[in-house]
């Protein structure tokens, strides 16, 4: 019975013709998909693209502007500018892919689950989702952030990326809840019901697989959010240290101090924030429409 | 002639460039001074703490014995004492104490409040932690003839007591709460300074307001005052900048205050001095393997303190390369002697070659630790980043993480920490104050490797009582070399200070050490 009828499924086009489709009907996503593909290269292959160690100092090219040998220049250590751009792209991916998965997907099981369930249990997730909407993203990740402190496995910051999936996970959840509701009254989930099927293979195997469409549109978007939250996070002192490079830290400490000298220091870090959360902006935008049957009308 | 004649001596080799607020004007009464702090105290206790960040917070509220007089600096001066005198033997100071004063509340101060606070200071209750316990081992006991007397009497000749009596962390408290409760000072003020405390907002600021029974007749000059703490330096100067905050009094950087200079021209003044302070690395040596000297020694070596100092001094406030005690003051180790002291080598290719070995032979070739920092950017981050790259340069791995300065200073006395960033916070150039830091850990709480050794204390001992200069200085040499052999702390950098304040702002008073003159009693706004 599972099988029967799902929508998003059937308006997807045929496997084959999709992905050039896609960049014939979405140009501008296609260019936030190579973009994306570019740093995701970047990052997994930062050790041979990049031309210098990301934390070697050198107090010899202290401040060097664009040059041959440093082409987005050197910061006050005499570190390599671009080496610790290309470095920053694992940062911003990994914490931004990471902390994403974690927000939506719970985000997204939590909006099934609520309207599912309905009533009480209805109202009362949705409240407490109110509640974490009440606060502005980056006081919710900041609360969450100095509450937890640090704790780092394999250099990644669990905490950091809990700190960015809590303020996402109410967003997605609202968004999922609304397809959800759609989908509960849907007949194949009475037939499930009927058949006697538990409430978690219900949720789990026959209604969050229909929602795959919105949640991957919130996860592409997500993922720029999350990008740009822990950039703030760690211009802020709260999210990565040094020397581990990452964009947001890059334009704080002594980028600060000497943005007007060596105004390259803050312009690569932040034009490396802009063009991460433009790409999967674009890219996330272009794949609401394509997945969205409203959109092709 | 004492060590401290000599000091006095040596005060021009201080290198102050005091611009110096114009203090022949007279001052003007009124006015709230807002201000910035670079740190907030982790607690209110004096005598427990070994950060500005409770002297900025704490010293207007509260009086000291003495004071350091900054126009003459490293001269001192009375504060709560009218006057004194030291015996033929050097081994009792008396001091006559001033009759008007009052703590906040309206109780008089007397004898016995500064002799329970010295008790406090030399031999704190259980619980109570006291960072100044070994500078007042030599007080045997302190009498109290009548209430505004207080005598103390020494066991042997220490040519640096008028200058510790002076020390700004002396706060005096009221005898009546420190008896019933040891623990009091820390989340409590009640002090005889120029301001009562008005309020702490945690993370935000702290106030006072004038003390109008200030015992100094006319001061302080100022209603209140208003310190805002801020954790970015950047906020800070633009706080300063536009006219917010008119002081900051611990330190900028060289280009903050090329910029603060370019952007404010003469509304903008700057003082600069060599300062009292430095960073420390410190090895745990309660945790393997830094138990092992040879892993520590390893370590030390690997830093290029020389290349360092030259490339850090552009960008932050390391600048000076030196020992145990401040470079260019009169106790200070020779340059070339210094150099051939491991860690302090010009050969880094060898120095290197040698620490590799060394963790070879300690069984650690890989060795990977976490240094525990301060989140305090200058200088702190600036010394992390150059750290961690000199270690990997001998193939060690270091995972830098930075706390505020309550668990920074909570892990480092709890001893949870492999490898840390520590200052020496001192006052002046005394060599019995730099040398406490490194007594043994059970005698000094403040010396945060957990290393005891009988022979490095006895030695530093030996030199506080030794008035022949020429003499006391071997003794130092032998005791620094011992220090720096064991590695268990060593100092990485020491610093410069630039002090940018509003050309408005008058009276305050510049000096090598940026825990000195924080009572802003003499302050005022000129408008």
């Amino acid at each position: 019975m599972a099988d029967v009828a799902i929508p998003a499924a059937a308006a997807r086009p045929r496997r084959r013709n999709a992905l050039l489709a896609f960049c014939i009907a979405q140009p501008l996503g296609a260019a936030g998909a190579i973009a994306i593909i570019v740093m995701g290269a970047a990052a997994i292959f930062a050790e041979r693209v990049a031309p210098y160690d990301p934390v070697a100092i050198d107090f010899g090219a202290m401040l060097a502007g664009p040059t041959v040998d440093h082409w987005f220049g050197t910061d006050a250590f005499g570190r390599d500018i671009l080496t610790r751009v290309i470095y920053g792209a694992r940062t911003a991916l990994a914490i931004g892919f990471l902390s994403s998965f974690l927000g939506c997907t719970v985000g997204a099981v939590v909006g099934v689950a609520s309207a599912y369930f309905g009533g009480r249990t209805d109202m009362v997730i949705q409240r407490i989702m109110d509640i974490l909407l009440s606060f502005p993203i980056i006081v919710l990740a900041l609360v969450v952030v100095a509450m937890l402190g640090r704790f780092l496995v394999l250099g990644v910051d669990l905490n950091l990326i809990l700190a960015i999936a809590i303020p996402m996970l109410p967003r997605v959840a609202r968004v999922v809840r609304s397809s959800a509701l759609s989908i509960r009254e849907l007949p194949y989930i009475d037939a499930a019901r009927v058949q006697g099927f538990g409430h978690a293979r219900i949720i789990f195997r026959h209604m969050v697989p229909n929602v795959a469409a919105p949640y991957l549109i919130m996860f592409t978007a997500s993922i720029a959010q999350a990008i740009l939250l822990e950039a703030s996070l760690s211009f802020l002192g709260l999210g990565v240290t040094e020397p581990t490079p990452a964009w947001g830290l890059m334009l704080s400490g002594n980028a600060s101090d000497f943005y007007r000298e060596a105004p390259w220091m803050i312009l690569f870090p932040g034009l490396a924030i802009s063009v991460a959360v433009f790409a999967f902006n674009l890219f996330g935008d272009s794949l609401r429409d394509w997945l969205d049957p409203k959109f092709k009308v | 002639m004492s060590s401290i004649r000599i000091l006095a001596g040596f005060a021009g080799a201080i290198a102050l460039a005091i611009g110096g607020p114009a203090l022949a004007q007279t001052p003007k009464r009124g006015g709230t001074l807002n201000f910035a702090l670079s740190a907030e105290t982790p607690h209110y206790d004096c005598h427990g703490s070994d950060t500005y960040a409770t002297l900025h917070f704490a010293s207007p509220f509260y009086s000291t014995l003495l004071t350091f007089d900054l126009p003459k600096y490293p001269g001192v001066k009375g504060d709560l004492a009218e006057s004194w005198t030291i015996s033929q033997d050097q081994k009792s100071y008396t001091f006559k104490l001033h009759k008007n004063v009052t703590f906040h509340d309206g109780k008089p101060l007397t004898s016995a409040d500064v002799k329970a606070t010295y008790d406090r200071l030399r031999n704190p209750p259980t619980g109570v932690v006291s960072t100044r316990k070994a500078t007042f081992q030599d007080i045997v006991a302190i009498e109290t003839p009548d209430a505004h007397t207080i005598v103390f009497k020494l066991k042997d000749i220490n040519p640096a007591m008028m200058e510790h009596f002076a020390s700004p962390w002396n706060c005096v408290y009221p005898a009546e709460k420190i008896t019933a409760d040891p623990q009091w000072p820390k989340t409590n003020i009640l002090g005889s300074g120029p301001f009562k405390f008005v309020e702490h907002v945690k993370g935000s600021h702290v106030s006072g307001a004038r003390n109008d029974k200030y015992f100094r007749q006319g001061q302080p000059y100022l209603d209140g005052f208003k310190g805002t703490f801020f954790s970015q330096s950047a906020a800070m100067l633009n706080a300063l900048q536009g006219g917010q905050v008119l002081a900051e009094f611990r330190t900028i950087s060289s280009a903050d205050r090329d910029r603060l200079k370019q952007a404010m021209g003469d509304k903008i003044r700057i003082e600069e001095s060599s300062w009292t302070l430095n960073l420390l690395v410190v090895f745990n040596t309660k945790k393997k393997p830094f138990d092992d000297v040879r892993v520590r020694r390893a370590l030390n070596m690997a830093i290029d303190r020389w290349g360092g100092s030259q490339g850090l001094a552009r960008t932050s406030a390391l600048r000076h390369v030196g020992g145990l005690i401040r470079p260019g003051s009169p106790y200070a180790i020779d340059p070339k002697e210094l150099e051939q002291i491991p860690g302090f080598q010009r050969d880094m290719a060898k120095a290197r070659a040698e620490a590799k070995k060394l963790l070879a032979e300690a069984g650690v070739p890989n060795l990977k630790f976490v240094l525990h920092n301060r989140t305090i950017a200058q200088p702190y981050t600036p010394a992390g980043v150059f750290l961690v790259d000199q270690w990997r340069q001998i193939g060690v791995e270091v995972e830098h993480r930075q706390f505020e300065t309550s668990p920074y200073l909570a892990g480092m006395s709890s001893g949870q920490f492999d490898v840390a960033i520590d200052f020496s916070n001192l006052f002046m150039d005394e060599p019995s104050l730099g040398l406490a830091k490194y007594v043994s850990s059970s005698k000094a709480p403040e010396n945060r490797s957990g290393l005891e050794s009988p022979e490095i204390d006895a030695l530093i001992e030996k030199q506080s009582h030794i008035g022949d200069p020429t003499e006391r200085i071997k003794v130092i040499r032998q005791v620094e070399k011992l220090i720096l052999d064991s590695s268990h702390q060593v100092p990485l950098l020491w610093w410069h200070r630039i002090v940018a304040t509003h050309t408005k702002l008058m009276g305050w008073e510049m000096s090598p050490s940026h825990n000195l003159g924080a009572d802003l009693a003499r302050v005022w706004i000129n408008e």
